[in-house]
């Protein structure tokens, strides 16, 4: 269990916070910051740990969520079904854009950018489908009740998705300590080396890619159940690709506290900006722009690096 | 005893116009040391590169243990029992030695804990022990060598291909690394080495292949190799054979 307590004590302070917070503002913050570290958790299994980078998860989050939508809405499906399958798409979706890209053997920026077009080809088919409400939207309707994945109280909503980024983040620490992991890690580090040294470098990617799209399809169904409506730039446009990558590289690239940090951070950074140049548009963009730019420039390991550096070297774990 | 562990058959490899590989065979004979040596650019890595499977020959059969493994990737030949080194050496630059020997080891061991402990010994062997902790990317030129030998070792492999792991060495870490080389073959490993360091695999092969511009140009002990004109000729340009004999006899 070691390597888990740090993560439990955490998961157990932030599950009591609602406890103790008057605010919902506060408690509002705080549960979008979570689902986005959700979302940031899956980017990064595939970007932080694999070395993949891509600039398109708004494709699973967007899959998720439409997906949850959908299926309750045209379909009567339970929200809960609608949102497990959700999760499934979410990942086979990812196995399928794995299956066309790696083994073409596309890499860095081209991988990056195929991602890309891949999010951009969803939005569009999204704002056009009668399926997904086209350009209109779809609604949930609201009936508020846990059967139906609609939490009355905030602190309900509050639980559930802390209750899957728990999840998530200890999915994250599992993999760290196993065979796929280090094999995740030395397929980042040296693809040749890797092969050479046996590991089937195509079947650690569709792997990673397809966890990493169910994880961001979670935060995409969690959203659709809070927000209750949808349309193609909520769930497939470029802010939750570029949100999911930045709350992981801001955090610290490839470690499991990265994605809460980093998520935790741009929220605070983007209300701050809010409060000062009020809702000119584009401006939480410059802004994240500017932070991305000295993260990279001053602290490449982001926040988990600087605390790491700051603190007494530990010997490390195995 | 002289039984066959690995054999290249009439390999050819052709970049563009090139012809790096011209119809080479090179049969490896079970337990032990096989030098692979020539010139600068007689197509030494070219054709190992084809044995451990990164480059499609144009022509010719490559056989491990009387299969024929032409088609297989490269990872399912690792898992067959054929590792590699690197001539440029390719560390896992963010992780420590240890890690580093652990994605080998894990090849044969699923728990994390199996393939720690695997990579430990296997740097025990090595020499590298003290140095495990460290990240691969602090380690000086004789221990990235060492490294790529320990991770290649650590996938327990039957045939092992050494890429140059001498060159780069001063003559007193080439003295230490060669007791390495011979108890790796003495524990049962055949190995293949490709290698520009003379002395050393004069020293350590028990045959040698010459491949001078693609084609095998002589074969046999250490000893009848360097005394072959045609590989005389191959490294001291032409008509230099002659001119040692003539020499010789003066």
């Amino acid at each position: 269990m070691r390597p888990y307590r740090l993560l439990l004590i955490v998961l157990a302070m932030l599950a009591a916070l609602p406890l103790v917070i008057e605010s919902n503002v506060a408690l509002n913050f705080l549960k979008v910051s979570l689902m986005l570290a959700l979302a940031g958790t899956g980017w990064n299994l595939l970007g932080g740990y694999g070395g993949q980078f891509s600039f398109g998860h708004a494709v699973f989050f967007g899959t998720g969520a439409y997906t949850a939508a959908v299926l309750q809405v045209r379909f009567g499906i339970n929200a809960w079904v609608a949102f497990g399958a959700g999760i499934a798409l979410g990942a086979l979706v990812g196995a399928a854009i794995g299956w066309l890209t790696f083994r073409a053997g596309l890499r860095g920026s081209y991988f990056a950018l195929v991602t890309l077009a891949f999010a951009e080809v969803a939005r569009i088919i999204a704002s056009v489908w009668p399926l997904t409400g086209a350009g209109a939207g779809i609604l949930i309707p609201l009936k508020l009740g846990v059967a139906n994945l609609q939490f009355g109280s905030r602190a309900e909503g509050y639980w559930f998705v802390l209750a899957l980024l728990g999840l998530a983040m200890a999915l994250a620490r599992a993999i760290e300590g196993r065979r796929f992991g280090a094999q995740l890690v030395a397929v980042r580090e040296n693809e040749d080396a890797a092969k050479a040294l046996g590991v089937d470098v195509l079947r650690v990617k569709l792997m990673a890619i397809a966890l990493s799209g169910g994880i961001t399809a979670s935060a995409g169904g969690f959203y659709a159940q809070t927000f209750l409506y949808l349309d193609a730039g909520l769930a497939y446009g470029p802010w939750i690709s570029v949100e999911a990558l930045l709350t992981a590289i801001v955090g610290g690239i490839g470690t499991v506290w990265g994605p809460l940090l980093g998520a935790l951070v741009l929220q605070a950074l983007s209300e701050l900006g809010k409060h000062l140049g009020g809702d000119a548009p584009g401006l939480g963009l410059v802004l994240f722009g500017a932070v991305l730019i000295i993260v990279v420039r001053f602290a490449p390991e982001g926040i988990v690096g600087l605390i790491r550096r700051a603190r007494p070297r530990r010997v490390a774990r195995g | 005893m002289a039984e066959l562990i690995a054999e290249a058959m009439g390999v050819t490899v052709r970049f563009g116009g090139l012809v790096a590989v011209n119809d080479a065979s090179v049969p490896v004979t079970e337990g032990r040391i096989v030098g692979l040596i020539g010139p600068n650019g007689a197509g030494k890595t070219t054709l190992f590169a084809t044995i451990a499977g990164f480059q499609k020959p144009n022509a010719g059969r490559i056989r491990f243990r009387g299969k024929d493994i032409t088609a297989l990737a490269p990872h399912r030949r690792a898992a067959l029992g054929i590792a590699r080194t690197f001539q440029i050496v390719q560390p896992f630059a963010g992780l420590s030695v240890r890690e580093n020997i652990a994605v080998g080891a894990h090849l044969r061991h699923a728990g994390r804990a199996e393939a720690l402990a695997a990579a430990d010994a296997v740097a025990d062997r090595v020499g590298l022990s003290a140095l495990l902790n460290l990240p691969a990317a602090s380690l000086t030129v004789a221990g990235r060598k060492r490294l790529e030998l320990a991770r290649a070792l650590a996938t327990e492999p039957q045939l092992l291909l050494l890429d140059e792991v001498l060159a780069g060495l001063n003559p007193s870490e080439v003295r230490d690394v060669i007791p390495v080389i011979r108890a790796i073959r003495d524990g049962g490993v055949t190995v293949l080495m490709i290698e520009h360091v003379m002395q050393a695999v004069m020293a350590l092969a028990d045959e040698i292949h010459v491949l001078s511009e693609g084609r095998i140009i002589a074969r046999g002990s250490p000893d009848a190799v360097a005394r072959d004109p045609a590989v005389v000729e191959a490294y001291l340009g032409h008509g230099a054979a002659a001119r040692l004999q003539g020499n010789a006899h003066a």
